[in-house]
């Protein structure tokens, strides 16, 4: 007998140890992806192995569209919406801190509360001002704070040596808990009957990298996959591409911006044609358009693909990179205006609030899915 | 001009036979209607559960390996039906499927190579890329662009023929009675595998022990009433084609997954605990459509497969668990079989296993000497705990009994060719495969005849209306 990290088995994942039974006896989906491909590895499927193939799906619905025992069969497979449902309980069970887990069945809720803590926090950092500022009484410290002068200047508004320790405390815990979160997951995952350890582990590493920034496994048999039944468009992997590279761009800006602080001493605010500003105006360009491509492609998806604990998570983080580019676009456009301060707290309580949130919400899913295409190209190159 | 409820092509059915009959008709200009016994969620018939076809190809392609020629593909059809079979229509079957997948690819077919478990197959089958149900959900959607009309949950129930010509179908539709009509007509509705009284009548009490893979809407009404209206029989009546399938399978749709794969890698059984048949005569591939029928002339039609533990791992699993003992004895209380006559049955075999080299990929030399039966190959003594039993139940697939059609596809009534009356698939194919059986085959008596007798509805169909709108001119 195989250890099994998870003792007592949840009722999705009891569903889907018996439809990848059913799903083995038959193999009709084996060209489809991955998922089916490592499901013909095993004969039996401990809790372990159900939670790695349900983060090798990338819930597209062609092997549900296929399937002769989808509902109302009796046999009732429908593996995506199983596997997706499956995935949550993954989430919640590799989240560090514990506690926090309950945040990914109440998704608009966390959202809602790390908003306000994020707002609070970026306020307090402004007050700072203030409070330094003893010659002035307080309301005419805000009047001169949210009407600066139209310099452009964030620092006058929080000091840049304040937003570093802000934002390097909420980075640093947001990269803790991911990394904490992707380690528990890797092991409730791990097969000590597959050489998961050993064996071209780099080899196997650089082609997962490539199928998750290709999302290869979304078009894999020479078209897309399917979005509907019969129906196959590219736009959920090109609005997916739009989001990932455009957050990937943005904090590229960051990383740049950074750097020309501390290593060159250039302060911001940079130049329109400067690499931060231009990185962070192609990225928040992809951030705008993705999130609402994908929410329209949510809005018009079929219920029997994704079950709703899943689908609950989609919403709040695509407004949340949605709203956070889009006050940071505004800030960048109207940088020089006098109502700049107000744009910039408000850019920065939601900066704040989606890196709080990072661990505890969809973002997670790029996290797992990697190491469950890590672990499949193992598998299949070992 | 024709009144707008009048179609050019009624097609009874909606499985591969009946949209292949229907795309060939609407391809060239015909108005069309499909009526799908089966709610949209189960159409399709048994075609739902398939995953490939034969073809004969003379060259390597993407999907198929080597070549597979017109000689070998008649050779297997002659060998399987042991010669009950119309060379002349079996013929057109086998040079038309080298056609096949580029056909269907033109209405969105996705093929593939053969599935990993299947290597057998990759040089004969081309695999449906997802199987039969993919295969049909393409089909609907290509009828649907083309502006077929599908009526769905349409169940035929009368036909109005007169002297040999289709008038219009009675047709039940949400509890209503409607008539449509048609110039010509396609059935496609099947066998009558799913007609657990019909399968009486020829069994006997022994039909109630039998379990149907395929879909309950096969109740052979269309057939029925076909033969009724005079069509020629083709076929043994008495005969389907049957396999060994796990006991506790549903009694209909249970697909694929409900077939063993581990018959010749134990000892069967009956329910005395007496064994009955060679399990080792030659590669299951080859002989599971005989142990369908085996195990139904057992009583109370019921068997168990018997392995242990050096079998795991090495068959297609199940969908249904093992039921498992430490022991020959506690395993035959499990199953309900007398104790001491399986164990003194499995003392005798391993008694009798003379030494050999097992190697299920060959015909080895693992057999068994002195027993009645023996077993000829892959005998191994069943000694290594746990013991694992799966008990077996007929599976029907399909039955062989059809209408007679001459090589467009028209169906041969008592004095002559019906006049606009075409069939495809199972309930033609008896025309073809008289019995036996050999993958995917009847896919491609269905893809090929459905094209025929699509092309030729709608021939005839419109020189009708030629005709027609002659006379409404000349009048």
């Amino acid at each position: 007998m195989r250890a099994d990290p998870i003792p007592v088995l949840t009722d999705a994942a009891v569903k889907s140890q018996h439809e990848m039974t059913v799903c083995n006896a038959c193999r009709y989906c084996e060209a489809y992806c991955p998922v089916f491909q490592a499901m013909e590895e095993r004969l039996t499927f401990t809790s372990g192995d159900v939670a790695y193939l349900a983060n090798l799906c990338h819930n597209c619905g062609e092997c549900l569209y296929a399937c002769q025992y989808a509902p109302p069969h009796e046999f009732g497979i429908d593996v995506p919406k199983t596997f997706s449902a499956l995935r949550v309980e993954s989430y919640e069970a590799a989240a560090w801190p514990a506690f926090a887990a309950p945040a990914f069945r109440r998704p608009w809720t966390t959202t809602a509360v790390a908003l306000a803590a994020g707002a609070l926090a970026s306020a307090l950092a402004a007050r700072t001002l203030w409070v330094r500022d003893e010659s002035a009484a307080f309301s005419a410290a805000a009047a001169r704070t949210f009407q600066l002068r139209g310099t452009a200047d964030f620092y006058s508004v929080i000091p840049h040596d304040l937003m570093v320790m802000l934002f390097g405390a909420v980075g640093v815990f947001a990269v803790v808990a991911l990394v904490v979160g992707y380690r528990r997951f890797a092991r409730s995952i791990a097969d000590p009957t597959i050489a998961d350890l050993e064996g071209p582990r780099r080899a196997g590493i650089g082609a997962a990298a490539r199928d998750a920034l290709t999302l290869k496994h979304l078009h894999a048999n020479g078209e897309d996959c399917v979005d509907a039944e019969e129906t196959r468009r590219p736009w959920r992997r090109w609005m997916h591409h739009c989001t990932f590279y455009g957050f990937l761009l943005c904090f590229a800006s960051t990383s740049v911006a950074a750097i020309y602080h501390v290593v060159f001493g250039w302060v911001a605010p940079y130049a329109y044609t400067s690499l931060p500003v231009v990185l962070g105006t192609v990225g928040g360009l992809g951030l705008l358009v993705g999130p609402v491509g994908l929410l329209l492609i949510d809005r018009r998806r079929d219920h029997a693909l994704t079950h709703s604990t899943q689908a609950s998570l989609d919403a709040p983080f695509l407004a949340m990179l949605f709203l956070t580019s889009l006050t940071g676009l505004l800030l960048l456009a109207l940088r020089e205006k006098t109502f700049m301060p107000s744009l910039l707290i408000g850019h920065l309580a939601f900066v704040l609030a989606l890196f709080v949130t990072l661990p505890y919400g969809k973002f997670v899913h790029g996290i797992y899915r990697a190491a469950a295409l890590v672990k499949f190209r193992k598998e299949t190159t070992s | 001009m024709a009144p707008p409820e009048v179609y050019e092509v009624a097609v009874l059915g909606g499985g591969n036979a009946a949209l292949c009959a229907a795309l060939a008709a609407s391809e060239r200009g015909a108005r069309v209607i499909v009526l799908e016994r089966a709610p949209r969620v189960f159409r399709g018939g048994n075609s739902r559960h398939t995953r490939n076809l034969r073809c004969m190809h003379t060259a390597p392609t993407d999907i198929l390996t080597e070549s597979y020629s017109e000689d070998e593909f008649m050779t297997d059809l002659l060998r399987v039906t042991g010669g009950m079979t119309n060379e002349t229509l079996a013929r057109m079957v086998v040079r038309a499927s080298a056609d096949a997948p580029a056909r269907m690819r033109r209405f969105g077919v996705r093929l593939q190579p053969s599935l990993r478990g299947t290597l057998h197959l990759s040089r004969t089958n081309a695999f449906f890329l997802g199987g039969g149900k993919a295969l049909m959900n393409s089909y609907y959607a290509a009828a649907e662009r083309r502006g077929v009309d599908v009526v769905y949950d349409a169940d035929v129930v009368g036909l109005q023929i007169h002297d040999g010509r289709f008038e219009s179908a009675t047709v039940r539709i949400d509890g209503r009675e409607q008539q449509v009509r048609a110039r010509s007509v396609v059935l496609a509705a099947g066998g009558f595998e799913s007609n657990l009284e019909w399968l009486k009548e020829i069994w006997g009490e022994a039909a109630d022990n039998f379990l149907i893979r395929g879909t309950p809407y096969n109740t052979g009404t269309v057939l029925k009433l076909m033969l009724d209206a005079g069509a020629e029989p083709v076929g043994d009546p008495a005969q389907c084609h049957a396999v060994a399938i796990d006991a506790r399978a549903p009694k209909f749709d249970g697909g694929i997954v409900t077939r063993l794969d581990c018959v010749s890698l134990g000892i069967v059984v009956n329910r005395h605990g007496d064994r009955f048949y060679d399990e080792g005569e030659d590669f299951w591939p080859k002989r599971y459509a005989i142990w369908g029928r085996l195990v139904a002339q057992q009583p109370d039609q019921i068997a168990y497969s018997i392995i242990d533990a050096k079998a795991v791992g090495r068959f297609m699993p199940s969908v249904f668990p093992p039921i498992a003992a430490a022991s020959i004895r506690e395993l035959a209380a499990l199953i309900d079989v007398p104790a001491g006559t399986l164990a003194a049955t499995v003392e005798r075999f391993n008694g009798a296993v003379r030494p050999g080299t097992f190697d299920h990929e060959a015909l080895d030399d693992c057999r068994t000497e002195g027993l009645v039966p023996n077993k000829t190959h892959w005998a191994q003594r069943l000694d290594t705990p746990p013991f694992w039993a799966y008990p077996l139940r007929p599976g029907i697939t399909f039955t062989y009994l059809g209408v007679k059609v001459d090589e467009r596809a028209r169906v041969a009534l008592r004095g002559g060719p019906a006049a606009n009356i075409f069939a495809a698939g199972e309930i033609m194919a008896g025309n073809i495969l008289g019995k036996g059986y050999v993958a995917g085959v009847g896919m491609t008596i269905g893809t090929v005849f459905g094209e025929i007798a699509g092309r030729e509805a709608w021939r005839g169909a419109s020189s009708d209306t030629s005709a027609s709108q002659a006379e409404h001119r000349a009048g």
